[in-house]
């Protein structure tokens, strides 16, 4: 297909994007950051956080780069004096509704409302007025919602409706009182939430976290391991998020080929399952009908002793090996190699519920 | 357009079925033919709703239609099938009519249905355990490859059919070779040349016999013929059908090992218990249901220790078979040197993308999907089959269908072990139509004991029209209900897989 480039000049500099390009795409495009809080490239459009403006010669207005084609020779500013004032101002009327603990919110470090303060230097509005004081929403063991950080990006309702199809969560009432909630602005728990965290994975700030999170890493401490997912054949990518060599959470990679950032809830939160205290850590005998404890050696003293003898009296065939649709590749691969090379027989599967 | 036959997308491969809401919101056609009211059924344009069991006479009926109307794609049987005339044989007995009567569908959804799939240029096939789960499993997949072979619906973006497989690898699974008739990349252990070329590489004499599956394992064991098993990171007494079969072929094993990350109702069996680990505890990869190859990556140290394939390793080279392995990058390496269509394929190039085998050399971009041009074998063969009624259906004493499957929130056997998960899904909830709850006087949370033939299961009931009247659906997520003490003893003769979507049961209120 061929595609129709536009030239346009950003900041002073001769760019070019494909025709349909928003100004914040033909930036992008050319290395420039705008700074966004309700844009999100997966999502639709909504246009109503308004810190993306720029200028563009000829235009009196400050437009919003998320929703405004480029045309050709557009000459745009994305930093120009009008436009970091507005946006301070922005920043300056969202953080009037702010709870300002970012010494304790767990976002920190991957807020993009801090963030921006931090670029533009704002540190307390002089705006003041009322608060909300809503109740934190923890009804649940998966998400932390509190709705006090709510900058009503409206990101959480798109990545709802247009990621997971659950159409979960709405608007609510109008101008101080609108809120982002669920119908009837019940607790998530009660809600028809399938607890996707799609929701969470896209808020900007500490509106939406991770339960398993809080409290045990700043985004800043923590390392992330891309990885793939152990439950469905889907064969999700995200990142297992590890602080002090311990799993604390999965967050979402935007780079994940088959998913993107969407997850579903078995992905996203049933990782805690390799810390049950159930989970077996030395190998166990049976004597005399019950388990005991027993080293490494001992266990593959036994085995070693066992399965040649069987095998020696009864041949190979008299063995059998389950491999696991679960396990990795290098696993299998392992097991059917000594089923088949030392014990001599094609006696292998999986337990294929496939 | 998308055919969903007996997947159930939104709950066993979440995404995958998000995606396809988002498809049919967006303007694709969309048909569910399913007996349960499934939620992609609210996304569907059309809503077949098959009595269980009858998934043959649907799809032939669908073909009927094709045939007749003259919407079969001529030039594709011509050029790239055989047998059309024997297909055309059996599926001429299947009237609309016969077929509503088989089936409980319309005739009018039928002939929509069959024409809306023969005249769109990009049509799908998606199935999963609803159709392979049955007796007639095999036959039933067959059919599906019939549909789309017969309106050449192959090898083209956007069509064929497309099998989504349930676990995390039951792919990789069966790339590896963990099957009893073939070597890692589909290498038959019948082919002289292949055994001569494993031989070499591993050492060791290995039979050109074809193996145990696994029902044949357990009934060998009962047998006495199996004497000693290794079983690794699986749990077949509660995930495999009639479990008091499985547990007595278990007793009666001289010798056996289980690796695995908790003392499941299989390890009790166990004569030893290795502790296994996570994968957040393992390097490696996994290969989803479209082939792709992806990367395992080790995050924490190995709870027990070790990772598992240096458990196997340590495992094998103590019982005289040395396996000295520096990293699964090196298995891998030595798997991909033995397998063609894997031999693109290396942990360097898995670093930047993820790879969809065949992917013969290492220039090459893998393969997104198959059957271009020409299937393996070549012709596609059209393997036409009546219908094969369930194994086991109800009758005055056991008079409910049990239909069983997975629910969203739980994946087999690991996910119970969340503790996010299980506080909030942590019982089995067995969905009864609203008329059958009256007449037995049941209420959403009441206990019953579901019993067939094979045993029995305390379960809370769950009153929903989701299943039709008659039926009565069950997960077997969880230990408190083992619904496979339950389910049929009758498996498809040609893959040995369990007939879990119908069994005859009968529910009291207790
Ligand atoms: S978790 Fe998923 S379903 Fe629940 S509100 Fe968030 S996006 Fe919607
Ligand atoms: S909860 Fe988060 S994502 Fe949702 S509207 Fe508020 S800030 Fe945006
Ligand atoms: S996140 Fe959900 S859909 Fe994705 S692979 Fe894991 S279980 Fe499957």
């Amino acid at each position: 297909m061929e595609v129709n480039l536009v030239k346009l000049n950003i900041n002073g500099k001769e760019v070019e994007a494909p025709q349909g390009s928003t100004i914040l795409q033909a930036a992008e495009l050319a290395g420039i950051e705008i700074p966004r809080l309700c844009y999100d490239p997966e999502l639709s459009k909504m246009g109503s956080c308004r810190l993306c403006v720029v200028e563009v010669k000829g235009n009196r207005l400050l437009p919003a780069s998320c929703v405004t084609p480029i045309s050709p020779g557009m000459e745009v500013q994305t930093e120009s004096p009008a436009v970091v004032e507005a946006r301070k101002t922005i920043l300056e009327l969202l953080i009037a509704n702010h709870p300002l603990d970012c010494l304790t919110c767990d976002k920190l470090g991957d807020c993009k409302l801090a963030d921006y303060c931090y670029e533009y230097g704002v540190k307390e509005s002089p705006y003041v007025g009322e608060k909300h004081n809503y109740a934190i929403d923890n009804s649940n063991p998966f998400i932390i919602r509190d709705l006090n950080k709510c900058i009503l990006c409206g990101a959480c309702v798109r990545a709802c409706e247009e990621m997971t199809g659950q159409d979960n969560l709405s608007y609510l009432h109008r101008g101080f009182h609108r809120k982002a909630t669920t119908a009837a602005d019940v607790p998530y728990i009660e809600s028809d939430c399938v607890f996707c965290g799609q929701c969470v994975a896209v808020c900007p700030t500490g509106a939406l976290t991770e339960k398993t999170m809080a409290g045990k890493a700043r985004r800043f401490n923590i390392d992330r391991v891309q990885t793939t997912c152990p439950f469905c054949g889907t064969g999700c990518n995200f990142d297992l998020a590890v602080k002090d060599g311990k799993v604390i959470g999965v967050l979402s990679n935007p780079e994940a080929p088959v998913n993107g950032r969407s997850l579903c809830v078995k992905g996203r939160f049933g990782w805690d399952f390799i810390y049950n205290e159930k989970r077996l850590t030395q190998p166990l005998i049976k004597k005399n009908g019950q388990f005991v404890e027993a080293s490494w050696d001992e266990a593959f003293d036994l085995i070693a002793l066992r399965f040649n003898e069987i095998k020696e009296k009864y041949g190979p065939d008299s063995f059998a090996a389950l491999s696991s649709a679960r396990c990795t590749n290098e696993e299998n691969y392992l097991v059917q190699k000594f089923t088949r090379a030392y014990m001599g027989t094609n006696n292998v599967d999986h337990c294929a519920r496939t | 357009m998308m055919l969903l036959i007996g997947t159930n997308a939104t709950e066993a491969h979440p995404i995958i079925g998000y995606k396809m809401r988002q498809a049919a919101r967006r303007g694709a056609k969309m048909v569910v033919c399913d007996p349960r009211h499934i939620d992609l059924v609210d996304e569907a344009d059309y809503w077949l709703r098959q009595k269980p069991g009858t998934d043959i006479p649907l799809l032939n009926g669908l073909m009927h239609i094709i045939i007749k109307e003259g919407l079969e794609d001529k030039k594709f049987i011509a050029e790239r099938t055989e047998n059309y005339e024997e297909l055309k044989e059996i599926v001429a007995s299947y009237t609309p009519e016969r077929v509503a009567e088989l089936t409980g569908v319309s005739a009018d959804d039928l002939y929509a249905v069959a024409r809306l799939y023969a005249t769109t240029d990009k049509a799908m096939i998606f199935y999963t355990l609803g159709i392979t789960e049955h007796i007639c499993g095999t036959r039933n997949v067959m059919s599906i490859a019939n549909l789309a072979m017969l309106t050449g619906h192959l090898g083209r973006p956007g069509t064929g059919v497309c099998p989504m497989r349930g676990q995390n690898n039951v792919q990789g699974a069966c790339d590896m070779g963990a099957l009893p008739n073939v070597y890692p990349g589909y290498q038959s252990v019948t082919v002289e040349a292949n055994q001569e070329k494993f031989e070499k590489a591993w050492g060791g004499k290995i039979p050109a016999k074809v193996g145990l599956k696994i029902p044949e394992m357990f009934e060998a064991a009962h047998e006495g013929k199996v004497k000693s098993m290794y079983i690794l990171g699986e749990n077949p007494v509660l995930t495999d059908p009639d479990t008091n079969h499985i547990r007595a072929a278990l007793s009666n094993l001289d010798f056996l090992v289980v690796q695995e990350l908790f003392l499941t109702e299989t390890a009790e069996y166990a004569d030893v218990v290795l502790p296994a680990a996570s994968f957040a505890e393992c390097n490696g990869t996994f290969t989803n249901t479209e082939r792709r190859v992806q990367r395992v990556r080790k995050a924490i140290e190995p709870i027990p220790g070790q990772a598992n394939w240096e458990t196997i390793c340590q495992m094998v080279t103590r019982m005289g078979y040395p396996m000295n392995y520096e990293s699964p990058r090196e298995i891998w390496a030595e798997m991909a040197s033995l397998t063609p269509s894997m031999k693109g394929i290396n942990y360097g190039r898995l670093e930047n993308e993820s790879l969809q085998w065949p992917c013969p050399s290492t220039d090459h971009p893998g393969t997104p999907f198959l059957h271009a041009g020409k299937f393996t074998r070549g012709l596609g063969l059209f393997q036409p089959s009546e219908h094969i009624p369930p194994g086991e259906m109800p009758d005055e004493e056991y008079p409910f269908l049990l239909s069983t499957g997975r629910i969203l929130y739980h994946y087999n056997v690991t996910t119970p072990y969340s503790k996010g998960i299980s506080s909030i899904w942590d019982k089995e909830m067995a969905e009864v139509n609203p008329l059958d709850a009256e007449k037995l006087g049941l209420v959403t949370g009441s206990q019953v004991k579901v019993s067939s033939r094979r045993g029995e299961a305390i379960t809370a009931v769950k009153v929903t029209d989701r299943v039709l009247p008659g039926v009565i659906w069950m997960s077997f997520h969880y230990t408190a209900t083992p619904t496979n003490a339950l389910t049929s003893h009758h498996l498809d003769p040609i893959t040995g897989t369990g007939e879990y979507k119908v069994a005859a049961v009968k529910i009291e209120k207790i």
